[in-house]
């Protein structure tokens, strides 16, 4: 029943999202109101259907609803319920439901809440919204329809892949859609704002809410995946430059240049055409993410079913939204009013300066994921690009870009002055000199990079809250009422830029003095590791709820306290699969990450890590979300729009 | 001039849709090789394990075999490494090159997760890899009974490649004289 309930529903949904396309782009064309109020409800009735259709397939997965061949294939009655749920989305055919769910909630919430937007602009943005969900209606319905049956129905489910069976991916892909998606409202914003022809502030008051909405998902996500990485596939490691990974932090960048673009364009007026074609590349980015690795054309590790159909279609609608789009900028952008001038040395120049960096290290990454592709195309050779390209490449241009992020909001509007610039950043220039040098000192030349990484992590810090300790330091008559009056965006500042100083430190650190030891253990055995002591002090078979594991437990001694650590390798019988569940001591100072490999007459191999400071990683990438999260609750955001804009995605429960 | 510039855009993601549109129609995992037929390049690599005998063409032959390129850096190598070790405990003969790699690493992965491979030879300069067209780990050639490259496959081995592909076929290399 409830299958056919949600067929019917994203039936309706997509005849709703093709009325949605229509109506309000003509409606808005001659002016008509009635029609713009048509498209309005049906973007309304749109997020109502999609969201029954999801509820539709939940209820299937966690009920183990196994004629539903979707739930048979990654459904387990052994499975927990939380991932029975988180199953919803861990396919192909569900990531897509949720993935239109997003988009439909963002078009439900501009169209009842965007009423103090200009109507034409609000009817124009909906009818680009209905168009990019009515294709991808169409590429659910027609390629990937979640809800077939199976006849006749299996009495017990395959399993989710049991690597996707975690606290950290039962969030990552809502949390990461909701990113991905958000950035569509922008690039509806972008693409309408062409039609008609003007961007002036109000529209960039709109854009800059929704696009700091997805970004602060989007940085959630990416961290969280980090994170699972680490401690999931039990190698230590937290980036892999993956093509997967790599989708993902292309829309980033450029989102993080957008960003600061459409501040701008907010504040002064300028950079106009620029921030639209931002908006458009941006979301274009996005969908190369979500779909590329589905079609086909990159292998990762990561990829769900590979189906030449749906990636044809899946280009054809990146070809359609993106290649119109840009033709439409071809053809609109020059007529857009220039913006307001400013001078080489300034908060608009800075900016410039950040986007083109952003955007050069959007290209190497672009350049780094696609150029097997290419070239392979021109001369048949076979390539594969890993981690040495981008140490050289990308490692560079994003240290020169850190080293300037402290500049930036210490630069006046319109104009500067060179000598005044660098008396105001002495405090952090001095900070990051010693720390530098000290480094230098204790590590010797051959440490160069290190205390180069150290110097840089001390300039982001002192650097951000010194934006806070100006304004302080100005208004410390009445220090009170200073903080009190300190607008919100500049702690979002604060934070978001002290999180890459946080960032830098870890992967300084990690890379710097990780050190890591393999060997066999027998119970009882003891070693000496990285200033710990390590007593293997149990070695057993438990069972979870669907899995056999062999946990070994530790007991660890120096540094404070004793504890216990413990790892296991979990074998799920219905998968037919191993996975390892490291054990990991996590410490501000460092992550002790023990790891269990194969039982020999010798013993059992024992991997041993030390990470140094790794923690601050994705620590870093938290608080530049927060900082995210804290911009956005700011007043002046919310003056302009009359929502706050967070694009609510599926619910998503924790597991445990 | 200045119009240029803004259809500049538009006419890059033209060249980028180009060349995805004829990435479309191949399958990134399945590679032509020109070596199919012809016997193993010459080859003699030392052990990955200290003390241990190398790996050399003189190994091959009289046995269907599976030589398995990897490296302590690939994440792939990962994914496949519990299936290499299921054939091991099923006896087949397997053997491994650690591709571009310190022999050192290559031997703490084996330490570490398991060692499935009969012999196994260290590829330091990945030149012997570059002979049998490796393009990147992990990567299965199937080696007749004549040391002869029979099959090529590029990326991890799965459960389904080796029960509806790999095994069939070394099944059918036992059988020929």
């Amino acid at each position: 029943m409830a299958a056919e309930v949600g067929q019917f529903a994203l039936i309706l949904a997509l005849l709703l999202a093709v009325v949605q396309s229509m109506t309000p782009l003509w409606g808005a064309h001659r002016g008509d109101r009635i029609l713009m109020a048509v498209g309005r409800q049906a973007a309304v009735l749109q997020a109502l259907f999609v969201s029954l259709a999801f509820g539709c397939l939940a209820y299937i997965f966690v009920t183990c609803d196994f004629s539903v061949a979707l739930a048979a294939q990654h459904s387990n009655t052994a499975q927990p319920t939380a991932y029975r749920f988180a199953a919803t989305w861990g396919n192909h055919e569900g990531s897509m439901l949720l993935w239109v769910l997003i988009l439909a909630l963002c078009g439900g919430v501009l169209a009842a809440f965007g009423g103090t937007l200009r109507e034409t602009l609000q009817a124009r943005v909906l009818g680009i919204q209905g168009l990019i969900a009515a294709s991808f209606h169409g590429f659910l319905l027609f390629t990937s329809n979640p809800f077939l049956r199976l006849d006749p129905a299996p009495s017990e489910g395959m399993e989710l892949n049991p690597l996707l069976q975690d606290p950290g991916l039962v969030l990552h892909p809502p949390v990461l859609y909701a990113g991905y998606v958000g950035f569509s409202v922008a690039f509806c914003f972008a693409v309408a704002a062409l039609i008609e022809g003007r961007v002036d502030a109000a529209w960039a008051r709109w854009v800059r809410p929704w696009v700091l909405a997805a970004w602060i998902p989007l940085t959630l996500g990416i961290t969280l995946g980090s994170a699972w990485a680490y401690y999931e596939l039990g190698w230590g490691g937290w980036w892999f430059w993956d093509p997967v990974e790599n989708a993902s932090l292309m829309p980033w960048l450029l989102g993080t240049a957008l960003l600061h673009s459409a501040l701008v364009l907010e504040r002064r007026g300028a950079l106009v055409s620029w921030t639209v074609l931002l908006c458009i590349l941006t979301f274009s980015l996005s969908l190369v993410g979500t779909f590329l690795v589905r079609s086909g054309i990159l292998t990762s590790v990561h990829a769900f079913a590979v189906d030449p159909k749906r990636g044809v279609y899946v280009l054809g609608i990146i070809a359609l939204t993106t290649g119109l789009s840009l033709a439409l900028y071809a053809w609109r952008a020059p007529a857009i009013r220039s913006g307001a001038l400013f001078q080489p040395l300034s908060r608009e120049g800075g900016i410039t300066l950040n986007n083109l960096f952003l955007t050069a290290l959007t290209a190497t990454v672009f350049l780094g994921t696609f150029s097997p592709v290419f070239i392979e195309m021109l001369n048949n050779d076979k390539i594969s690009v890993g981690p040495p390209y981008y140490a050289r490449t990308f490692v560079p241009l994003a240290f020169v870009l850190l080293l300037l992020v402290v500049f930036g909001p210490m630069l006046n509007w319109k104009r500067d002055d060179w000598r005044a610039t660098l008396v105001r950043i002495r405090v952090p220039a001095a900070l990051a000199a010693g720390v530098l040098l000290l480094g230098l000192i204790a590590n010797g030349l051959a440490g160069v990079i290190t205390a180069g990484g150290l110097g840089l992590a001390a300039w982001l810090l002192a650097g951000s809250v010194l934006v806070l300790a100006r304004r302080w330091w100005a208004g410390r008559a009445y220090l009170g009422r200073a903080i009190r009056t300190t607008p919100r965006a500049l702690y979002g500042l604060t934070l978001a830029h002290a999180g890459l100083g946080l960032l830098a430190l870890g992967i300084t650190g990690v890379t710097a003095w990780e050190s890591d030891k393999v060997l066999n253990m027998r119970l009882g055995d003891t070693v000496a590791f990285a200033g710990r002591t390590l007593t293997l002090s149990a070695f057993e078979t438990v069972t979870g709820p669907n899995y056999e594991a062999r946990q070994a437990r530790f007991t660890v001694t120096g540094q404070g306290k004793p504890y216990m650590l413990s790892s296991e390798k979990r074998f799920y019988a219905s998968a037919q699969t191993q996975t390892t569940e490291a054990g990991i001591r996590v410490t501000p100072l460092g992550n002790l990450y023990v790891s269990v490999g194969e039982e020999s007459p010798q013993g059992v191999v024992v991997r041993l890590w030390d990470h140094p400071l790794i923690v601050w990683i994705w620590i870093g990438g938290f608080v530049m979300a927060l900082g995210g999260a804290v911009s956005l609750s700011d007043r002046r955001l919310r003056l302009g729009a009359a929502v706050k804009a967070v694009p609510a995605a599926a619910q998503p429960v924790a597991a445990e | 001039m200045r119009r240029l510039i803004f259809i500049l855009p538009v006419v890059l993601f033209a060249a980028v849709l180009i060349g995805f549109f004829a990435g479309l129609g191949r399958d990134p995992a399945l590679l032509p090789s020109t070596m199919i037929g012809k016997p193993v390049p010459e080859f003699s690599l030392p052990s990955v394990r200290p003390g241990d005998q190398g790996f050399a063409t003189a190994d091959l032959g009289g046995e269907p075999m599976l030589i398995n390129f990897y490296a302590s850096w690939c994440a792939a190598c990962r994914i496949e490494h519990p299936l290499l070790m299921r054939l091991r405990a099923e006896g087949v003969l397997l053997h491994g090159v650690d591709w571009k790699d310190q022999p050192q690493a290559g031997y703490q992965w084996l330490q570490d997760r398991g060692d499935p491979y009969v012999r196994v030879g260290s590829d330091v300069s990945g030149r012997t890899g570059i002979d049998m067209g490796v393009s990147a780990v992990p990567e299965t050639f199937v080696i007749d009974k004549q040391g002869r490259v029979r099959y090529r496959h590029v990326g991890a081995v799965t459960p389904q490649l080796w029960d509806e592909t790999l095994r069939p076929l070394m099944d059918k290399l036992r059988s020929e004289s």
